[in-house]
């Protein structure tokens, strides 16, 4: 017979994953699988193990037994503080961010088009890419006393309310650049485009029938805005706010360089593991912003927010 | 019936105003590399000089350690992200089993949660096993978090090839390897470049999870963050943030017209 | 002489879904077959096993007397034509037809001058350079087409190849398929869930149903005598009679099925007699469709649809229409 069934010596690997898919894909995957599981879980295994030690007072060394003390540490009134104001932080930007990027993706979704998207598009990715330290730098020189924002408040003579805004007890101080509204101004810039392209993604998966049969039943835009397109962005605006949230949470260079030096929890955890050499307290202070993101994940999952990431 | 009308005012203005809110600050940047006052931040500046940009590249060898570190690190994390994103995507694009969303959210895992934790646990773990800090060290961390963005540029690209094109391919009398060269490989290149580029502008100016990993190294953003708290030649600054802006500008510009055929994806998270 | 292709108690389940359930088959050397049935009924999963895309759960299957399970596809010499044709964009025409002849290492001058004359073959010289984007619906099955022509396979399979085709052109590719397998003496086996395109096209027909292959033979035997219901009402359309109403008229106690155009209109006063049988009832729908009408008419419960020629009567619905066939035009079937 001749080769009706063409013999091949090549391939004897290709042809044992073929027959065997799975295999193929479990050695597709195993190389990343392994990166991720050792390298990733398995530090961030090694940091919750930390936790569990203590450092000694006297010796400033870190006592590897299993202990809660650390977490006791925890749950002190200053320790508290400092993970409230972190909390409260990331909150605001989340909600602040959030009202700022839904006309920004809405304008991108329902009325850009062509060029004008494209425009859009890249004007939002830019920002999102470009150096997160570039970014915190321009601030620092945006907020700063002789700085523009100070210049434009006096050309408009409006000096009288940029110090009345910083002489607001706790909100305020020397300069924007030393005060909470600058560390939020900041926040809420760095992180803004994280929620405007989940929210702009939702919203171009609203269907244009859906909008037109809503004004087809005699709903006003208002109405419809309401009770179609907004509970559909939604997904979005939450898929948008884990990274707004979560960011917020850790970060620890924001607060050291706009701000009034009040610790959060990042600046807090950066200067336990660095000056203070205090690993355990570090890890427990991390635990924090995980479990934060645990529940608050459970809760987008819950509310759909994953297809929209 | 006005089915569709058209933009208000309103809504131009605060979409309008959100970009510029956007793009200022990164105007200023620039503006302020060209200002001949260097003790401080004035506004307007006093005047306009190139000065600034020959001092960095003759005066100032402090930056050309930092600049060469960086992007050491960021070819070499995107390399491997390059390998293990695609790898991914290749696994979980056609694969059914149970526990693949999750293993999905394995992979973003590094960007969600905050920088602080990875450079943190990273840390620790070189601690336990005490791993000196090396080139290498900055990019194990790098890679981890650069994975996801080529992951996710694959598997998009991946989802739009047709099934029925591989068993053409292996009808035709390709086997696996040769399949993957011929069929899927040139359909994914362009994707794989974005995700590269990408992957490269984010380590490129990663400095949250690098302070942890570099130890007495410092890259390019280190450089700068130690400026930002101890400024000399503030101008300086600038012109290099003036370079980090160009050098990360170019890649993403870039990977966004080798995916704009398709449905975005570079944005699904940083 | 071993047969093109032999399946030998084979099935396919996936999980609990038995897609190919025991299924025992020759197909004969320069036989073009078909594959028919509803969707779901077994056939594309068939054709997958001759490819290679998918192995057996269990039985033997061999083509041209060697033994196929295992073997993945690029170890067969066996090529399809897709459904969705399955080109390859990032490549010109050219290359897509050459992919196969490259793949073997035939060198680049011989294997572009192969590509030209399988184009040539399907009607498409010329359209070498070009990308399959820039094709017609009718282009692009052509080329796929010359795709797997051009390996001289010893089975060309071809899924549902004309089901992404208007009809005209549907008709005129029908021809050409015919054609070109009487000219290349190549075994065609493809797979359709259209009857007609099975009757008109293949030597033999395999009719699937629930996995299983419920009735093979030439598309005559097939359409003629229907061994069981689901054949006769999934092969054309067919009047399918209660064993009672069959004994009465002609045939045995069995369901039986009666072609409409077997039917003709009863002459005056006309029962039976002669190897005739008569029944009369109201007519309950009239179609007007060129070439012939359909008149049905309601025998005490028992529809009867006959396919009449045009202009044979004028018939209104609700009028009373005696209609007569031939005793040997009735089939008995399998009860199923």
């Amino acid at each position: 017979m001749s080769a009706a069934v063409a013999n091949s010596s090549r391939g004897g690997l290709s042809d044992f994953f073929y027959r065997n898919s799975g295999l193929l894909t479990l050695a597709l995957l195993l190389p990343p699988l392994l990166w991720i599981g050792v390298v990733y879980l398995g530090s961030l295994f090694a940091l919750l193990l930390q936790s569990f030690y203590s450092l000694d007072e006297f010796s400033g060394l870190v006592v590897h037994e299993f202990t809660l003390s650390t977490y006791e540490q925890l749950f002190t009134a200053t320790n508290l503080t400092i993970i409230l104001r972190t909390a409260v932080m990331a909150a605001l930007v989340t909600v602040a961010s959030a009202i700022v990027a839904f006309p920004i993706a809405y304008y991108a979704a329902r009325y850009a088009r062509g060029g004008w998207k494209a425009l859009f598009y890249i004007a939002v990715m830019m920002p999102l890419w470009s150096s997160y330290l570039v970014k915190v730098y321009a601030w620092k020189l945006i907020l700063a006393k002789e700085g523009i924002v100070t210049w434009v408040a006096d050309k408009l003579h409006l000096g009288w309310l940029l110090d009345a805004l910083l002489s607001v007890p706790v909100i305020g101080g020397a300069s924007l650049s030393f005060s909470y509204i600058g560390t939020f101004i900041v926040f809420l810039y760095i992180w803004l485009p994280y929620m405007i392209l989940p929210t702009q993604a939702a919203l171009e998966r609203v269907p244009k029938n859906f909008i037109e049969a809503s004004a087809d039943l005699g709903a006003s835009p208002r109405q419809t805005f309401r009770t179609v397109i907004l509970p559909l962005a939604m997904p979005g605006v939450i898929a948008g706010s884990i990274f707004t949230f979560s960011l917020t949470l850790g970060d620890y260079i924001i607060p050291q360089i706009v701000g009034n030096s009040r610790p959060f929890i990042g600046t807090t955890v950066y200067a336990l593991q660095g000056t203070a050499g205090d690993i355990p307290l570090a890890a427990a202070f991390t635990v924090v912003p995980v479990v934060i993101m645990g529940i608050y994940l459970m809760i987008a999952r819950r509310l759909g927010a994953f297809d929209a990431l | 019936m006005r089915s569709e009308p058209g933009a208000t005012l309103p809504l131009k203005a605060a979409a309008v105003g959100g970009l510029l809110f956007l793009h200022i600050p990164l105007a200023l940047i620039i503006l302020y590399a060209f200002t001949t006052e260097e003790k401080s931040f004035q506004f307007p500046p006093p005047g306009l000089t190139l000065h600034w940009f020959s001092v960095a590249w003759f005066d100032r060898p402090d930056i050309w350690g930092p600049l060469g570190l960086s992007v050491q690190v960021a070819v070499l994390a995107t390399l491997i992200a390059l390998v293990l994103g695609t790898l991914a995507a290749a696994a979980l694009w056609r694969a059914t089993f149970f526990g693949k969303d999750s293993l999905s959210l394995l992979f973003i895992l590094p960007i969600a949660l905050p920088g602080i934790i990875t450079g943190i646990a990273l840390r620790s773990a070189f601690d336990i096993m005490s791993i000196p800090f090396s080139t290498w060290t900055i990019v194990l961390g790098h890679a981890t978090f650069c994975i996801v963005v080529v992951y996710n540029n694959a598997l998009a690209r991946f989802r739009r090839l047709s099934g029925s094109m591989i068993e053409a391919s292996m009808d035709l009398g390709a086997n696996g390897p040769q399949t993957f060269r011929h069929v899927i490989l040139p359909q994914i290149a362009s994707a794989l470049l974005a995700g590269g580029m990408l992957a490269f502008a984010l380590s490129f100016d990663e400095v949250i999870v690098t302070t942890f990993t570099a130890g007495q190294q410092a890259t390019l953003p280190i450089w700068m963050l130690n400026e930002l708290i101890r400024p000399r030649q503030r101008p300086v600054t600038n012109v290099v943030a003036l370079i980090v802006i160009a050098v990360t500008f170019l890649p993403i510009l870039a990977a966004y017209y080798l995916t704009r055929e398709g449905e975005h994806t570079g944005g699904s998270g940083k | 002489m071993p047969a093109a292709v032999s399946f030998q108690h084979v099935s396919r389940h996936f999980g609990q879904v038995k897609a190919v359930d025991d299924v025992s088959l020759d197909i004969a050397e320069g036989e073009f077959f078909a594959m028919l049935g509803p969707s779901g009924s077994g056939k594309t999963t068939c054709l997958r096993l001759i490819a290679g895309f998918e192995q057996p759960t269990s039985g033997h299957i061999e083509i041209f007397g060697e033994t196929a399970e295992g073997l993945p596809p690029y170890k067969r010499n066996v090529n399809t034509v897709f459904q969705d044709y399955a080109l390859f964009p990032h490549m010109t025409v050219g290359e897509n037809v050459a992919y196969g002849l490259m793949i073997k290492g035939v060198a680049r001058a011989e294997r572009e001058a192969k590509a030209l004359e399988a184009l040539a073959m399907v009607k498409l010289k010329g359209f070498d350079q070009r990308r399959p984007s820039q094709l017609s619906g009718g282009q692009r099955q052509r080329v796929a087409l010359a795709r797997a022509l051009v390996n001289q396979p010893k089975v060309l399979l071809l899924d549902e190849p004309l089901g992404a085709l208007d009809l005209k052109l549907r008709e005129q590719m029908q021809e050409e398929l015919k054609a070109l397998q009487k000219q290349l003496g190549i075994t065609f086996v493809f797979v359709t869930h259209d009857q007609g395109e099975a009757l008109s096209m293949a030597n033999r027909v395999a009719i699937f149903n629930d996995g299983k292959i419920v009735q093979a033979g030439s598309p005559a035997d097939v359409y003629e005598r229907p061994c069981s219901r689901f054949v006769a009402d999934f092969v054309g359309s067919s009047n399918v009679l209660p064993p009672d109403f069959a004994a009465a008229h002609g045939g045995t106690h069995a369901w039986t099925s009666l072609r409409p155009e077997k039917i003709r209109i009863a002459a005056a006063g006309e029962t039976r007699g002669h190897g005739q049988f008569a029944a009369s009832g109201r007519v309950t729908s009239v179609q007007y469709q060129g070439a012939i009408t359909r008149v049905a008419i309601d025998v005490n419960g028992t529809r009867i649809a006959a396919a009449l020629p045009a202009g044979v009567a004028d018939i209104q619905e609700g009028q009373a229409l005696s209609l007569a066939w031939a005793a040997d035009s009735l089939v008995a079937m399998e009860p199923a």
